[in-house]
């Protein structure tokens, strides 16, 4: 399990997190949705140890993130692979700092999402850096699956290979799968439970199923009035 | 599979296979598809797909045999008690809607004999 206990973060004077108060179920997959600027990204690299809180706790496993980073596989929103290299090298590289690494979940995945290892990253287009950044996270047999706007930017054909590879991968009770976006609608058969987060602040929270069942409504559409209602 | 997103998912899988069973396109015995297989033809949450299962054994619309997989165990009894089921429902929403914009039982009543004459004068 993750825990949010009254995490707050400041950027200088900006405030990224504001009392952020959260409890992750293990064995789901969490949409954390919300505007930009949200504090989405940077509730995700603290799950990933790559930030603190300035006040409050996180915990991973009752453990503080930065002991527990071997059992996160986080994709980051931004580019962070070596443009230079190839999609082969770049597994090379990344499977060495990790010991869940598994190469035949590795070969599965580079048919599956039709990429291969002579592919050199700078080269190849926007679309097909998506799925290697995702071959490289999803290679990994890590309890816990960290993907910061996986979709964003991404033609709708490669979208949907994304989503494929994300629920042929989960394994049911076992991983805890946390995707963060502002496109809710593409995502809302993949999610079961959500946190919409503004300002810092959690305005709502809950089971999709429930939610849908209570309010009648799509994520996207409570999205929009919970947006509406916190301003 | 089209999904209403703004209705529980788990629900509108077991309408499907509901509606699939009081059609006769699947019968008693008749092997569907694992959950992993349903998620990924559906592209849904697994679990999502675990709750539909879960309710479907719960009523006896299914049952999953150790190894073998999940069959269809509804019989004709329950098939008919589906299918009025199903029919009350889509009758409620009817009548209820109709009731919003201010028919009455007995507009109703004539609405549908005139429709019905038309449907068949139509298809003559």
């Amino acid at each position: 399990m993750i825990e949010f206990r009254q995490v707050s973060k400041y950027f200088g004077t900006v405030r990224a997190l504001d009392n952020f108060q959260a409890q992750l179920a293990s064995g789901r997959v969490i949409g954390l949705f919300g505007p930009n600027g949200a504090g989405k990204s940077t509730t995700l690299k603290m799950i990933a140890g790559l930030n603190r809180p300035s006040r409050g706790e996180v915990l991973v496993d009752g453990l503080n993130p930065w002991m527990t980073r071997d059992r996160v596989a986080y994709l980051p929103e931004v580019d962070h692979l070596y443009p230079w290299m190839t999609v082969g090298k770049a597994a090379e590289f990344i499977s060495t700092f990790y010991s869940d690494w598994d190469q035949s979940k590795y070969q599965d995945l580079l048919n599956y999402l039709n990429l291969n290892e002579d592919m050199k990253i700078g080269k190849i287009s926007k679309g097909q850096r998506a799925k290697v950044k995702l071959l490289l996270t999803l290679s990994r047999r890590s309890p816990y699956l960290l993907l910061d706007e996986p979709l964003s930017g991404i033609d709708l054909l490669t979208r949907e290979e994304i989503i494929n590879s994300v629920i042929r991968d989960y394994r049911e009770g076992e991983q805890t799968v946390i995707i963060s976006t502002h496109e809710i609608g593409e995502v809302e058969r993949l999610v079961d439970e959500v946190i919409f987060i503004r300002n810092g602040k959690t305005v709502l929270s809950g089971n999709a199923e429930d939610l849908r069942e209570e309010k009648n409504m799509s994520l996207v559409e409570i999205m929009k009035e919970v947006m509406r209602s916190a301003r | 599979m089209n999904f209403d997103a703004a209705q529980p998912i788990y629900r509108q899988i077991i309408d499907d296979f509901k509606k699939k069973m009081i059609r006769g396109e699947l019968k008693h015995g008749d092997r569907i598809p694992s959950q992993r297989e349903y998620a990924e033809m559906a592209q849904v949450n697994p679990n999502t797909v675990q709750r539909a299962y879960r309710e479907m054994e719960a009523m006896h619309m299914v049952e999953t045999l150790r190894g073998q997989g999940t069959f269809v165990s509804a019989d004709q009894e329950m098939l008919a008690s589906m299918k009025e089921e199903m029919a009350q429902s889509i009758l409620n929403y009817f009548v209820a809607e109709m009731d919003a914009l201010g028919y009455q039982g007995s507009d109703l009543i004539k609405m549908l004999q005139d429709y019905m004459q038309a449907k068949e004068a139509e298809d003559q």
